[in-house]
């Protein structure tokens, strides 16, 4: 059905794969980076902070993605030179990829993290702070693992647009199944074809992920109590 | 490194040019999104199985799949076949614009429809019974209760989905249209200068972003304003 292009396009999306969980890994250690400091009494970390988020999510992924690969790609080659390269460096569209959606999701993320965070009882962090640990402590060990179940719904959603998201890095030539499906769809003259099978796979990408966050959802909710109407 | 004003200065024009196609495409798609998002909400709420379950399937596949997947299937995707091509919609479906507007506007039908759903659920009881109390038909009842009701506790989150939908239209560019993007990439591609060319798009991105901000914020002072906390 596929002209032989089904190993091929297979192959790209596992490739996407590698990109979501790697640039969500990323935007998981930015977002708590984030949220440290928007949530920080220091104020112009705060400041920082909330600059990140805002800035980032007032600007579309697209021209971010462009920004990032380009305008890295240019800082790259006039620092090389410098430091004693001479050829031109291509930067690898992989870990670009990695590197812009984990830096655009991450700000989504601390926005996620900074409601979880607020929805924790106050008295929480305070018995921590009573019991004698450290402010580490008390972050790590207390809030971090109530804030988890808190933020599962908001991460679902980030996870489901960065999902998305990463069809974009075909634009910028990282070779995923998007761009798989386009040199198939002109080689074949049959865009539709592969582009609904395309479709098909994220479809079965994202539904995988909803299930699977519905569960974790659940794990995390074991011992919180729900009133029934 | 130095920021080339002059080139951004003299790329202005052009700029504009491609906020005007943005706003183009953003009101065209939205209004159409909105239209066929009411009833696909309303479906969504419907106690009969099949109708419930066929905008839920819409909903569900519209949202499960990127945006640049639905755009080229029907921009790259529909010439595929013969019967298209001969149709008398030919010359609108081999239209950028159109097709732009189309995958848009399908897209943001199925996210608002699921807001819409969400909102019409989130219904109070009272304001059902008190219609019903009233002897209003089903009709009435939707047309001036619940739609009404719905659609104003609606606007917070329609106002994200709004900015989504900004920032979406940046797709069009690699369509071959001249939006914001579209701009920006053509700048890079004539000076290379890839941080002048996008900085300057996304400083007109955030500021798109804060004018829509504010008028979500007037719009819900209009018309929320019995639902927000009391004042002391």
């Amino acid at each position: 059905m596929l002209k032989g292009y089904g190993a091929v396009i297979l192959d790209g999306a596992w490739l996407t794969l590698q990109l979501a969980l790697s640039s969500m890994a990323l935007a998981i250690v930015l977002g708590l980076i984030g949220v440290a400091l928007r949530l920080s009494s220091v104020r112009w970390l705060a400041w920082l902070g909330d600059l990140y988020s805002t800035v980032i999510r007032g600007i579309p992924d697209l021209v971010l993605i462009l920004l990032i690969f380009y305008g890295g790609q240019d800082i790259i080659n006039r620092v090389a030179p410098l430091l004693g390269y001479e050829d031109y460096i291509d930067l690898n569209p992989l870990i670009a990829g990695i590197g812009t959606l984990g830096f655009i999701f991450g700000a989504y993320l601390s926005e996620t993290f900074r409601g979880a965070f607020l929805g924790i009882p106050k008295g929480q962090a305070e018995a921590g702070v009573a019991y004698g640990m450290s402010n580490r402590q008390v972050f790590f060990r207390i809030q971090v693992p109530q804030m988890i179940r808190l933020a599962i719904p908001g991460f679902t959603n980030n996870w489901l647009v960065l999902t998305k998201a990463t069809a974009l890095i075909s634009v910028v030539g990282l070779q995923d199944m998007m761009f798989k499906a386009k040199q198939a769809a002109d080689a074949t003259r049959e865009p539709f074809t592969f582009f609904l099978a395309v479709a098909a796979l994220y479809l079965v990408l994202t539904s995988i992920s909803l299930l699977a966050l519905k569960y974790l959802e659940r794990r995390y909710s074991v011992g919180v109590k729900v009133a029934e109407l | 490194m130095i920021f080339d004003y002059n080139v951004v200065w003299e790329a202005l024009p052009m700029y504009f040019g491609g906020l005007l196609t943005t706003l183009k495409l953003l009101a065209i798609s939205l209004f159409f999104g909105l239209l066929a998002a009411i009833p696909l909400g309303l479906m969504r709420v419907s106690r009969q199985p099949a109708v419930n379950f066929a905008a839920w399937l819409y909903t569900y596949v519209i949202r499960g799949t990127p945006m640049l997947v639905q755009l080229f299937l029907i921009y790259y995707g529909l010439a595929q076949f013969e019967a298209v091509r001969e149709s008398f919609l030919w010359p609108l479906l081999s239209s950028a614009t159109f097709c732009a507007c189309l995958a848009f506007g399908i897209n943001t039908s199925a996210y608002t429809a699921e807001i819409i759903a969400g909102s019409l659920k989130a219904t109070p009881h009272g304001e059902i019974e008190a219609a019903k109390a009233m002897g209003m038909s089903r009709m009435k009842m939707y047309r001036r209760i619940l739609l009404p009701s719905a659609l104003r506790r609606a606007l917070p989150q329609y106002s994200n989905e709004v900015i989504m939908m900004l920032q979406t239209t940046s797709l069009a560019s690699i369509v071959t249209l001249i939006d914001i993007t579209g701009a920006a990439r053509t700048v890079n591609a004539q000076y290379y200068l890839p941080f002048e060319a996008y900085i300057t798009a996304g400083v007109f991105y955030l500021c798109l972003t804060f004018i829509l901000v504010r008028l979500f914020k007037m719009a819900e002072r209009r018309w929320l304003g019995y639902l927000a906390p009391r004042k002391h």
